[in-house]
């Protein structure tokens, strides 16, 4: 639980967010061209096809890159910081903006494995994707 | 077809970068500027026929007509340009571009940002320390907002930063060689009266021991907010005899957009700096080793390393030992940002990208005294928005 931006969610990106709740990262994947579009899109970021089926991904992926952010960002991460924000490339390919939470800011690196955990929003209903070091 | 030799720079200002600009409003910045370019040019308000404007806070819209009737001017080409810190060096190409369609002749560019100053109050309610609570965003929909702002990617220090620590593991990087970056264009700035840090010296121990905002960030390798504004005039080759300055004239221009979350930036070897960079040299028929001054976008040390070896001027990880290996000031073997780049001459909003123009059309053009680089044929002016997002590159000659 802490306090964060609450994303905006529209009908698009929807079923990731409920996936989230249920503990499972959601990825859409193009049935036409195999191609893993996100986030989350009407129309294939590829090949433009319109027919994307979501699916439970592995959650497990590798740190591209990260910071540790020894000031808050936004005043509502004051509580939280120094904090670890880090871009993870999950093994089915996307590349997203995450967070690394329970570590020592300062043994982590990149190219090391981690797997996706779900963290409730203060004052909100929306449950959000972050990762741990495995 | 291509805009080489079509257009030239003959008109600049510049307002020197303050904190904050107090009461003023944004309106009698950009009115005070361009006023000054379009006398620069020799020029009169009669004469311009063109307006590049950009986005502008507290204008809920119709930018480009609220801003032609403050100046009285009646424009026949008038642009919006929404590229972040590469916004100035669109505007450029753009009023080429224009002029070579024929919809009109003499183009005025105009960026700036103005900074009331922090209310006296906010530093209290700091002290007060009232609990964190969540934040919904009322009005931002778009999908940085739902994806990148829940985990604190919220401005611009998180994404530099990761983009120097990917760097780092990938060709290796030290924290003298980015601060090398910042103590050359220091020198730069002391000797350009209008820098705003213009009277302050800077080691590399002064950098590596401010405070780290976002690892491996220091403060002192991060920009500084201020308040400015700039102005450019831009005219028809035929027109350019009719003008009071020299020209500097655009050879070349490039530009590439590839993602806007940071998380969907290409990889480092494969930015559009590169494609950008590269189109603008070859509309140019030049190369990047023929430049006599590369003027790149500097909004943290690592862009600057980042861009030195995407536009092709060192090549793949070498940037560091270049940089560390070189002077970099006006009066050294590789002059950079001879204007004190954004880190230290200051970044007025939109104005510190169009920094990185202005100084490279006035080197071109002879006019930049003390820190004038000797006989300047050619000079590479890179603009770059959002984290690596946007990138626009122009060629500027003192030849057509």
């Amino acid at each position: 639980m802490s306090a964060r931006v609450i994303p905006p969610i529209s009908p698009t990106t929807q079923p990731y967010w409920e996936g989230a709740a249920r503990g499972e990262l959601m990825l859409q994947q193009c049935s036409a061209c195999g191609q893993r579009p996100f986030p989350p899109h009407t129309h294939c970021e590829k090949c433009g096809s319109a027919e994307l089926a979501w699916q439970a991904a592995s959650g497990k992926g590798t740190i591209y890159t990260y910071t540790i952010s020894y000031r808050a960002p936004h005043p509502v991460f004051r509580d939280q910081c120094p904090m670890v924000i880090a871009v993870v490339e999950l093994d089915e390919g996307p590349r997203l903006m995450t967070n690394i939470i329970e570590c020592d800011p300062e043994h982590v690196a990149v190219g090391m494995a981690v797997e996706a955990a779900f963290e409730k929003i203060d004052d909100s209903d929306v449950v959000l994707p972050v990762f741990r070091l495995v | 077809m291509s805009l080489k030799g079509a257009a030239a720079v003959v008109g600049i200002a510049e307002l020197a970068p303050q904190r904050y600009t107090g009461d003023a409003s944004i309106l009698d910045l950009l009115s005070q500027v361009g006023a000054e370019a379009i006398a620069d040019a020799g020029f009169k308000h009669a004469d311009i026929d063109g307006l590049v404007v950009h986005p502008i806070g507290g204008l809920p819209g119709f930018v480009p007509a609220t801003v032609a009737e403050y100046l009285g001017i009646k424009p026949t080409f008038a642009e919006l340009v929404d590229l972040g810190g590469a916004t100035g060096a669109g505007m450029v190409w753009r009023a080429a571009a224009a002029i070579q369609a024929g919809m009109c002749t003499t183009c005025l560019c105009l960026t700036g940002t103005r900074r009331r100053g922090r209310p006296q109050n906010r530093k209290q309610q700091n002290t007060e320390r009232p609990p964190p609570r969540s934040i919904a965003p009322t009005r931002d929909r778009s999908p940085a907002a739902e994806f990148d702002s829940p985990y604190g990617m919220v401005g611009a220090n998180v994404g530099y930063a990761m983009i120097a620590t990917r760097y780092t593991h990938e060709y290796g990087l030290q924290d003298t060689q980015r601060a090398k970056v910042a103590v050359d264009q220091r020198k730069n700035a002391n000797a350009n009266p209008k820098a705003f840090f213009h009277d302050q010296q800077l080691t590399i121990d002064d950098v590596l021991s401010s405070e780290v905002i976002c690892q491996p960030l220091h403060m002192l390798e991060i920009v500084m907010p201020a308040a400015g504004a700039a102005a450019l005039i831009v005219t028809a080759a035929d027109r350019v005899p009719d003008a009071k300055q020299k020209p500097a004239w655009i050879l070349g221009a490039g530009e590439s957009v590839t993602h806007s979350s940071f998380a969907q930036a290409p990889n480092l070897d494969a930015t559009g700096i590169g494609i950008a960079s590269r189109a603008a040299f070859n509309m140019a028929d030049v190369k990047p080793g023929d430049m006599g001054l590369a003027s790149l976008y500097d909004c943290y040390t690592i862009m600057v390393l980042l861009t030195l070896e995407e536009a092709g001027f060192v090549p793949r990880g070498e940037a560091g030992a270049f940089v560390e290996s070189h002077d970099l000031t006006w009066a050294g073997d590789f002059p950079l940002n001879t204007h004190g780049g954004q880190l230290s001459f200051g970044q007025a909003g939109m104005a510190g990208g169009m920094s990185h123009v202005t100084e490279a059309a006035r080197q071109i053009q002879g006019r930049c005294g003390e820190r004038q680089v000797p006989g300047l044929e050619l000079a590479y002016a890179h603009g770059n928005g959002g984290i690596i997002a946007e990138q626009t590159g122009l060629v500027f000659g003192a030849s057509r």
